[in-house]
């Protein structure tokens, strides 16, 4: 499982890579890009992951432990949170829809000129920003969604009590995955949602 | 594989830290911190990722010497990706010309 996370971390790092570069090219579009998401939203994503992090910790120690209906409630505890994020996430993105952010033939950052005169905005730069934010974050929910799946699966099972102190490895392989999307998670939020957030000056 | 059972005083008082550092992150990114904006942003996400990898996904208590180098070596990788790309790009023209 560890080896499969570090072709995991190289399939993200790909895209962390590009990230990387363009943000130091273009660094006033992507601080621009950054400012125009939702902090309150991406915070609060955030905690949301962390404490699906924390019910699929304690699961595996529930299953360590044997504890099969703790186990079971852990685990929905899970899912409610990993499609809570993904709901707020499709908030997010309807959002950037509305504003004509997503990269395209209907794209226009007019209102980021607009509200950012202080800051040369290149648009077809803003649109690499905004790119790489559906690019990567997509990735993210992709993982996210099959992690739901993944965990249905785990619950279902420890529902029927396959899941003992003596073989719990699925509960636990599911767990590092989780803990895997959850870390991918920590470094998008302040990448792409605290790239410049100080006043203006 | 751990067998190790930590205690769920433990996994709260991780969660919690979990907690404070997404809090300072988001707060202080709206102070001007001028180029330190970014590296106390980084160096918070590397905390945090470090406790999760440590605590929740038990790093520290496992007893697998080959998980660690799995991990170590992963993150090596990633650096070599990231520093040798930079290089290149960096000492290149894009954008400006």
């Amino acid at each position: 499982m560890w080896l499969f996370l570090g072709t995991e971390i190289m399939f993200f790092g790909g895209m962390f890579c590009a990230y990387l570069i363009y943000r130091i090219n273009y660094f006033n579009e992507f601080a621009a890009g950054s400012r125009s998401l939702n902090l309150k939203w991406g915070t609060i994503n955030t905690i949301v992951l962390i404490c699906s992090s924390l019910t699929v910790a304690l699961g595996v120690r529930a299953a360590q432990m044997g504890r099969r209906k703790l186990l079971v409630v852990l685990l929905i505890l899970t899912i409610i949170f990993g499609l809570a994020f993904l709901g707020i996430k499709g908030i997010e993105w309807y959002d950037k829809y509305q504003e004509h952010h997503i990269p395209g033939a209907s794209f226009n950052a007019a209102d980021l000129v607009r509200d950012y005169p202080q800051i040369h905005i290149d648009q077809s730069h803003e649109q690499i920003y905004f790119s790489l934010y559906f690019a990567m974050t997509g990735l993210h929910a992709l993982h996210m969604i099959i992690g739901v799946g993944l965990f249905s699966y785990l619950t279902f099972y420890a529902w029927k009590g396959r899941y003992t102190p003596a073989y719990y490895t699925p509960i636990e392989i599911g767990g590092l995955y989780w803990h895997f999307v959850d870390i991918v998670w920590i470094y998008l939020f302040p990448l792409l949602y605290l790239i410049d957030r100080k006043p203006l000056g | 594989m751990s067998e190790h059972i930590m205690s769920s005083k433990l996994y709260y008082g991780i969660w919690i830290a979990l907690m404070i550092l997404t809090v300072v992150t988001a707060t202080v990114a709206t102070v001007d911190l001028g180029p330190f904006n970014t590296i106390v942003a980084l160096v918070i996400a590397t905390s945090k990722a470090l406790l999760v990898i440590l605590f929740f996904m038990h790093v520290k208590y496992s007893s697998e010497k080959l998980t660690k180098m799995v991990i170590v070596a992963s993150v090596f990788w990633l650096l070599i990706l990231l520093f040798l790309s930079l290089a290149d790009y960096s000492t290149r023209a894009i954008g400006h010309g």
